[in-house]
This record gives structure tokens, sequence and C-alpha cells, in this order.
């Protein structure tokens, strides 16, 4: 009997402290997206112009990763988490609003919001239900978003609407692979700060939900 | 708008180099995956690749 509660007592910790962090997370996550939606709708009724999405894109990354991590241990982290979510929800208004303006916008957006939520959902319920690593997919995930940053940079400049099809297509290849790798990490004690991982998380919804918006508006016929 | 697309281009040039060390070291580090690891990954990418069309047919 003692030798169980030894055993228990041994393993406890750990199995605690993870599913401490994921459940933190999930509830940070939820809090989050929740409160980039109001600060969305406040972008869209103030008819934000749309220069407000790039400044807020990069307002939020400079923040996310140079002032964040210093902070992630501390409870300011949780209201850095919330600048920066509340900056790229805000950023999202103007282009909400467009794709609210045009004939099916509105049919554009829901599938979007949809589509971000039954990809995230579907992916963590395979995790956390195979409980497999994905810690193998890091580096081939890092180079593979790199890549997509330069082909995204030459299409700056190149504008071909069938490479910002394909580079959104990739782009939700991408954030999906990365929705398995940081929850396999969480599950396997590689995050232990529920700040970070809730961060890692919300760029993989943010990003798959813009690259939706954008393919579903293309092959919509809004191109 | 073309500052905007400088604006754009210089922060995508910043983040790619700010992100390439971290790149270069999580190729180094990451744990090789066996044949099985990488078809547990491509799996759901089919999936939802096949989702992504399904809601193209939606719009």
């Amino acid at each position: 009997m003692n030798q169980n509660y030894s055993a228990v007592a041994q393993k406890s910790p750990s199995a605690l402290a993870t599913s401490k962090v994921l459940r933190n997370t999930y509830m940070l996550l939820s809090l989050t997206l929740l409160f980039s939606g109001f600060t969305a709708a406040i972008s869209m009724a103030m008819n934000m112009p749309p220069m407000t999405y790039l400044i807020s894109v990069i307002g939020a990354m400079v923040i996310a990763m140079f002032v964040l991590p210093r902070f992630a241990n501390s409870s300011a982290g949780i209201g850095i988490v919330f600048l920066v979510t509340g900056m790229l929800g805000f950023g999202l208004g103007p282009m909400l609003s467009m794709y609210a303006s045009l004939p099916n916008g509105g049919n554009i957006i829901m599938l979007s919001l949809g589509g971000t939520g039954v990809i995230f959902m579907g992916l963590s319920a395979y995790v956390l239900t195979t409980r497999k690593d994905f810690s193998f997919l890091g580096g081939f995930l890092m180079v593979g978003f790199l890549l997509v940053l330069v082909a995204a940079l030459a299409n700056i400049f190149l504008a071909i609407p069938a490479m910002s099809l394909m580079i959104s297509a990739v782009v939700i290849m991408i954030m999906s692979g990365f929705i398995l790798y940081d929850t396999s990490r969480i599950i396997h004690g590689g995050e232990t700060n529920y700040v970070l991982a809730t961060i890692g998380l919300y760029m993989t919804i943010f990003n798959i939900f813009i690259s939706l918006l954008q393919i579903l508006g293309i092959m919509g016929g809004d191109d | 708008m073309d500052w905007m697309k400088i604006f754009s281009a210089l922060a995508l040039v910043m983040f790619i180099v700010f992100l390439f060390p971290r790149a270069r070291d999580m190729m180094k580090n990451s744990p090789k995956g066996s044949s099985a690891d990488w078809m547990s990954f491509v799996i759901p990418i089919v999936a939802i690749v096949l989702f992504i069309a399904l809601l193209i047919q939606l719009v």
C-alpha cells in the first residue's frame, strides 16, 4: 500500500504540472481569443484604415519576441499576452470590414472562423488522444516557415495571386504542424510556461484564420 | 501605397534574420523522426487539405 502511494507520489508532480500547464494554456487562449474578437469589433466600429493591420502586426510581433520572454514568468506576462493578442485583433478589424463589405463576405468570414476552430480542435484532440511526440517536427517546421517568409517577401513585389494562394495554403500546413508540435511539447513537459505556450498557439490560430480568409476570399471570387 | 510594401518587406526581412539562428539551432537539435512518425504527421495534414477543399466548395 505504501509502495503504491509512493509510486503515485513520484509520478504525480510532473503529470499534475503538465495538466496544469495545459489547462492554464487553454484557459488563457480562450480568453485571449475572446479579447481579440472584442478588439477586432472595436476596430471595425471605428472604421480603422488598412494600414492598421500592418502597424498592429509589426508592433505585436516586436512585443511578443522581445518583451514577452522577459516577463513570461511573472504575472505581467499575462497582461503582455492580452496586449499582443488585443493588438492583433485590432489589426484584423480593417481586413474583416473589407471582407464583410463583399456580397459573400459574411459567409467567407464565418467559414474561416469555423474552419480555424475545427482545424485547431481536431489537431489538438489528435495529439491529446494519441499522445504522440512531435518534437521531430521542430527543424522541419522552422525551415518551412522561413521559406514561406522568403516567398511572401518576394510576392510583396511580384504580387502574383496564384503565389498568394500557394503561400496561404502552405502557411496553413505549417501552422497545423506547429499546433501538433506545440501541443505535444506541452503534454511531454517540453513547455512548462503557459504564457509562452498560449502565445505560440494563438499565433498558429491567427495565421490559420488569416490564410483561410485569403484562400476562401480568392476562391470565392474576391480577387 | 508603396511605402506599405517597403515597410512590410523590411519587417519580413527583420523577422527572417531574427528567426534564422533559431531555425538553424532547431535543425541541428531536433530528434530524427521514423517513417511511422512522419506518417502520423502526414495523415492529419492530408485531412486538413481535404477539409479546406470542402470549405472552398461551400463558399
